[in-house]
C-alpha cells in the first residue's frame, strides 16, 4: 500500500519536474511499444514485457510512462506488474538466471547447482552482482522435470545442468556482455 | 482391463500426416457434424479438468454473437509437467491446425496461443511457423488468425478466467463462474478454451474419425494421453499411453524397483503409495490426470515433496480469496510446527479440516485442489511427516 501511495506522490512530482525537458529513453519506448500493439489495456502485458525485455526491470518512470500512454492509473499499471513473477519492479542485471527449485529438480541436484552459481557469482539467490551482470532468482517448475536440473537465462534453456556446466555457461555470457 | 500390457500409442507426434489436409477434410462438412464427431469421439480436455469437448464446442457455437474466440492453453505450469513444451516444439502445425478446426466448429475469427513465459525460447520458431500457416488458412478461404499472447510466470494463469484476465492486461485473478468461458470469456465474448494436446487429439480425431479414437482407453476414459515422467525412474521422459491403465502397470516400467509413491496429476494431484498401485486406475474413473506423474523411491522424504508442493502452492496462491491464500500458508506452517515439534501429531487433523474447508470454500481450482496433495500425503505417510 505504501508503495503504491509512494509511486503515486512520486507521479505528479516527476511530471512536475519533467516539464519542459526532452522525453526519456523510456517513455520513447513506451511509445514505441504502445505503437505496435495498440493504445488499450488489452496491450499492457506485450507492453510491460516489452520494457523488461529491454531495461530488465521496470521503473517507476517506465510505469508512469505506460500509465499515461494507455491512460490508465499509476497503481493500476503497478498492481498488474507486481502480480507477475517475470515483470519485476526492482532493477536487476543484465542477465537473470532462474534456477527451477520444483522437486524433482531438487531431487537431481538443484541446491549444488544455485551453490556453484553462488560460489562464482558471489551472490546470494536473489540478489545482483555488483556490476550488474547476473541476478540469480529460483523459479517454480519451468517443465524440464524429465531433465532436471535445469536453469533459464534470460529466454534460454539449460536443461540437464552439472555445476560445472553451469560455471562454463556463466563464463560465456560473462564474455559476450564484455565484448 | 484385458491384457494388463502398457499400450504405447503414436498420435500426437505422428508427422506422417498433413494437418492441413485434415483441415481440408473439416472444412467439406458442416461444422455441426463436426462438432457431432468429437462429442461421439468421448474426447475430455487434457489439461487436467477433463470437461468434454465436443460439449465445450457445441456451447460456444450455440451462443449469440458475431465475436467469438479459440484459445490454446499453453500455460502449462504444474509441476512434473512438460508434455505441452514437447507438443509445441515437435507439432506445432497440428496445434495450429486444431485451433483452426476448432474455430471452423464455433464460428470463431481468432484464435489466441496463451504460451507460458517460461517457454519464449520456442517464439520465434512459433511466429515464423504461425505466419507460413496464417497464410495458407487465408488461402484455403477461411476466415481465421492465430497469434501468441505470451504469460508472465503465473501459475494461475493456466486456469481459465484467470488467463482471460491476464490477456486483458490484467492480474491474473479468476473469474466467477458461471458465466462459464463458453457464454463469457476473453474480451467477455464466447470462448472455447482448450489445452494444447486436445486440439492435436481433436484434430487427430478429425482425421482418422470418432471410432478409432474408441477403440483406445475405457468406457470412462477414451482414448490416450501423454504422459510427462520424472523423478526416480530410469526413463524419464514423454510417453503416449492408453487411458485406463492401472498404475500397477506403469510402475511396473517406468519404476526403478523401489518406487514408494507415485504422485499423479502434479502438485496439486493424488498422492498414491505402494499399497494402492494394485487397485488405482489412471484416468477419469480413477484418478485423472493432466499427465503428470513423479515417481518417487524409498530414498525420498514425503515430508519434503508435501513441503515443496505447499511452498509451491503459497506462491502461486492469487490471493485473492482468503480461504487459498490463509490456507496455503497455514498448512506449510502447520507441516513445520509438527515436524519441529512446537506442535503435537493430533494437529495433523485440524491441518486436514483446514484443507477440506479450503476445497469447498476457495474460489477456483487452485486452493481447491490443494486438499489433494496434502490428505493424501498426510494420510499415507503420517509418520514421515511428524517424525
Amino acid at each position: 500500500m505504501t508503495k503504491i501511495k509512494h509511486l503515486i506522490q512520486n507521479f505528479s512530482l516527476q511530471k512536475f519536474k519533467k516539464g519542459g525537458q526532452k522525453m526519456s529513453n523510456v517513455e520513447n519506448l513506451v511509445k514505441e511499444l504502445v505503437k505496435i500493439h495498440g493504445k488499450n489495456r488489452n496491450s499492457l502485458m506485450p507492453v510491460l514485457q516489452g520494457v523488461v525485455k529491454e531495461e530488465k526491470y521496470l521503473s517507476e518512470d517506465a510505469m508512469m510512462a505506460i500509465a499515461k500512454e494507455l491512460d490508465l492509473s499509476t497503481a493500476d499499471v503497478y498492481g498488474t506488474a507486481s502480480f507477475y513473477t517475470f515483470l519485476d519492479t526492482v532493477p536487476r542485471g543484465k542477465n537473470i538466471i532462474r534456477v527451477c527449485k520444483t522437486i524433482t529438480c531438487h531431487m537431481k541436484g538443484k541446491d549444488e547447482l544455485i551453490k556453484a552459481l553462488e560460489d562464482a557469482l558471489k551472490i546470494k539467490v536473489g540478489e545482483t552482482t555488483h556490476d550488474k551482470q547476473f541476478t540469480l532468482l529460483t523459479a517454480n517448475c519451468l517443465g524440464w522435470c524429465h531433465k532436471g536440473p535445469v536453469m533459464l537465462i534470460n529466454d534460454e534453456i539449460y536443461p540437464e545442468t552439472s555445476p560445472q556446466a553451469a560455471l562454463e555457461i556463466i563464463e560465456k555470457y560473462q564474455t559476450s556482455t564484455k565484448k | 482391463m484385458e491384457n494388463n500390457i502398457l499400450k504405447k500409442v503414436d498420435l500426437i507426434f505422428d508427422n506422417t500426416c498433413d494437418p492441413l489436409v485434415v483441415v481440408d477434410k473439416v472444412l467439406a462438412k458442416s461444422p455441426d457434424d463436426v462438432i457431432l464427431d468429437i462429442i461421439d469421439s468421448g474426447l475430455k480436455g487434457r489439461g487436467g479438468a477433463g470437461f468434454p469437448t465436443g460439449l465445450k464446442w457445441k456451447f460456444t457455437r450455440n451462443e449469440d454473437g458475431d465475436t467469438k474466440y479459440v484459445i490454446c492453453n499453453a500455460d502449462e505450469g504444474e509441476p512434473g509437467t512438460f508434455k505441452d513444451r514437447e507438443i509445441l516444439d515437435k507439432v506445432p502445425e497440428k496445434i495450429f491446425s486444431g485451433m483452426a478446426i476448432a474455430g471452423y466448429a464455433i464460428g470463431a475469427k481468432e484464435g489466441y496461443i496463451y504460451l507460458r513465459g517460461e517457454y519464449n525460447f520456442l517464439l520465434p520458431m512459433l511466429n515464423k511457423k504461425l505466419e507460413d500457416f496464417n497464410r495458407k488458412i487465408k488461402a484455403k478461404n477461411l476466415d481465421f488468425i492465430i497469434s501468441i499472447k505470451s504469460g508472465s510466470g503465473a501459475y494461475i494463469c493456466g486456469e481459465e478466467s484467470a488467463l482471460f484476465e491476464s490477456m486483458e492486461g490484467k492480474r491474473g485473478e479468476p473469474r466467477n463462474k458461471p458465466p462459464y468461458p463458453t457464454v463469457s470469456g476473453y474480451n467477455s465474448k464466447p470462448t472455447s478454451i482448450n489445452n494444447v494436446e486436445t486440439l492435436v487429439y481433436a484434430l487427430m480425431i478429425c482425421k482418422l474419425g470418432p471410432d478409432k479414437f474408441k477403440e483406445l482407453g475405457t468406457k470412462d476414459s477414451r482414448g490416450s494421453k501423454v504422459f510427462s515422467v520424472s523423478g526416480d525412474t530410469p526413463n524419464p521422459g514423454i510417453y503416449e499411453l492408453e487411458l485406463g491403465m492401472p498404475l500397477k502397470e506403469f510402475v511396473s516400467e517406468f519404476g526403478d524397483g523401489d518406487t514408494k509413491a507415485v504422485q499423479v496429476g502434479g502438485a496439486s494431484g493424488h498422492c498414491v503409495p505402494r499399497k494402492h498401485f494394485n487397485d488405482t486406475i489412471i484416468g477419469f474413473e480413477g484418478i485423472p490426470t493432466g499427465g503428470s506423474m513423479m515417481v518417487f523411491n524409498s530414498s525420498r522424504s514425503m515430508y519434503n515433496v508435501l513441503h515443496d508442493y505447499l511452498e509451491f502452492f503459497t506462491e502461486e496462491s492469487c490471493g485473492q480469496c482468503s480461504p487459498c491464500r490463509i490456507g496455503c500458508q497455514q498448512l506449510l506452517k502447520g507441516i513445520e510446527a509438527i515436524k519441529k515439534g512446537e506442535k503435537s501429531p493430533i494437529y495433523i487433523e485440524e491441518l486436514k479440516r483446514l484443507a477440506a474447508t479450503m476445497k469447498i470454500a476457495s474460489k477456483c481450482g487452485l486452493g481447491q485442489s490443494v486438499c489433494n496433495p496434502f490428505t493424501s500425503i498426510v494420510d499415507n505417510f503420517r509418520e514421515e511427516i511428524i517424525y
